[in-house]
């Protein structure tokens, strides 16, 4: 038996230090990666995939802290993938969510992973869809991925979950930030966090505003909920609301629809890293990038004749299988 | 046909074990750590062995850095490593050990699986250099 078969054999029977083995394979892109998700896919489908995202400081942590919490209080095992950034010079990075995840400690079925954005764009994305198969195929019920919402990085990521909480800490700013474009788009739930603070019933208000005068189809019409994560109130409403959510994808048929879209989004971005791999050898076989650039440089060659010259043979192969 | 190009930096969890409630220590070498390229992991102040395993096994740490100040060592860290064999996490850790240990622990740390021990004067480039050296080797 080869070391990827005896991985998946390990993480299907439960073995917690398979499934962390695991995600670390995803995340580094080491060899034989691609055969392991292969094999766990038959095994994925089953879990309910919550993103969370919001400002540094909304809370994001505790509030996933006391999700986990309770959702172990009604019998479901946990997955959390939280993503926090990387430095741009060294690449290093400090992950401090675990710190907050304190309402669980000792408990395994809360399965709780730190994951650096590793300074790439687009490519966190698919590792973070990858590790929540492989907390799905664990048989992980509730899988939550946390992630600071700043940019599009983060848009796409919470684009692997089933349904968007939005943490807003109250009086985070006057009603031009709420029409901002951005993360106040992507929330199919609204979590005023911090809600015993001043200021946090004008921002429920601002937010219910907002969504009521948003120009939408959906029939779901995104719910503006108030907790207090450090205390625990609020917390089982919210997660009532999730699953509000969750029932709503299932009966209109959104959520084979999202799941469709999802493939597609993965078939085609692995198409483009795939691509790019060809490229980059193409690349190398007509002289390498330096040679390429003092052809313009030159003024010999334009950009644009450079890369018809380098796609030709790529397209010469699939022109022929057409043909 | 694949982009499988490996990308790792090293993974280290900054723990801090038992009773003692200072943690500017281990702040400055999650900092000087992540400085020098390193994925830090923070556990946070009082924290049990089996919560050090427990994190250090779910986030596959090549490198388990435990500070302690408060004299505990001797019962604590054998604990950890007792918890980290349970879950086959023992053999692919580099444990390090940092703060207040007198020199008749040292040995006896180091027979019970730690790779080293770092005293109050350690340089911190010392520190990242012995982690570079001998961090385990994996697929």
């Amino acid at each position: 038996m080869n070391a990827t078969a005896s991985l998946v054999d390990d993480l299907l029977a439960g073995k917690h230090r398979a499934l962390a083995r695991t995600i670390t394979k995803i995340e580094n892109r080491s060899p034989g990666y691609r055969e392991l998700i292969s094999q766990l896919h038959a095994h994925t489908g089953d879990a309910e995939v919550i993103g969370i995202t919001g400002s540094p400081g909304a809370g994001k942590s505790t509030l996933v802290d006391q999700m986990a919490k309770v959702y172990r209080e009604q019998g479901h095992t946990v997955g959390v993938i939280a993503v926090d950034p990387s430095s741009p010079y060294t690449g290093g990075s400090v992950l401090g969510d675990r710190i907050r995840m304190a309402s669980t400690v000792g408990d395994m079925d809360v399965f709780f992973r730190s994951m650096s954005a590793r300074g790439s764009l687009g490519g966190l994305s698919t590792a973070t869809a990858d590790a929540v198969k492989a907390l799905d195929a664990f048989g992980k019920d509730k899988i939550i991925i946390e992630t600071v919402g700043a940019g599009q990085n983060e848009i796409d990521i919470v684009r692997t979950a089933d349904t968007v909480a939005v943490l807003v800490p109250p009086a985070s700013g006057d009603d031009i930030q709420m029409l901002k474009a951005g993360i106040l788009e992507i929330g199919d739930v609204f979590v005023v966090n911090k809600a015993d603070l001043d200021g946090a019933d004008r921002t429920v208000q601002e937010l219910k505003e907002m969504i009521h005068m948003r120009d939408s189809d959906d029939e779901w019409e995104p719910l503006v909920v108030e907790t207090v994560a450090k205390t625990g109130a609020g917390i089982e409403e919210f997660l009532s609301v999730l699953e509000d959510h969750y029932e709503h994808l299932e009966t209109s048929g959104l959520l084979d629809e999202k799941a469709r879209t999802r493939y597609a989004e993965e078939i085609r971005a692995l198409l483009r890293a795939d691509m790019g791999t060809l490229i980059a050898k193409e690349i190398d076989e007509q002289g390498g990038i330096d040679s390429l650039v003092d052809e313009v440089v030159a003024r010999e060659a334009d950009p644009y004749t450079i890369a018809d010259r380098i796609m030709e043979p790529l397209e010469d192969c699939t022109g022929r299988r057409q043909s | 046909m694949s982009t499988e190009q490996s990308q790792r930096p090293i993974r280290c969890l900054v723990a801090k074990v038992g009773l003692d409630g200072h943690d500017r220590g281990a702040h400055v070498i999650a900092r000087a750590f992540r400085d020098a390229g390193f994925e830090v992991i923070y556990s946070g102040l009082h924290k049990a062995p089996e919560e050090v395993v427990q994190a250090t096994v779910q986030e596959d740490v090549d490198v388990l850095g435990i500070s302690i100040l408060s004299g505990a060592h001797n019962t604590l860290v054998p604990k950890i490593i007792a918890g980290l064999k349970e879950y086959d996490a023992f053999d692919d850790t580099l444990i390090l050990v940092g703060g207040i240990i007198p020199d008749k622990d040292k040995k006896e740390l180091k027979e019970a699986g730690v790779d080293a021990v770092f005293g109050p004067g350690a340089a911190m480039e010392e520190t990242i250099t012995f982690v570079r050296d001998n961090v385990p080797a994996r697929d």
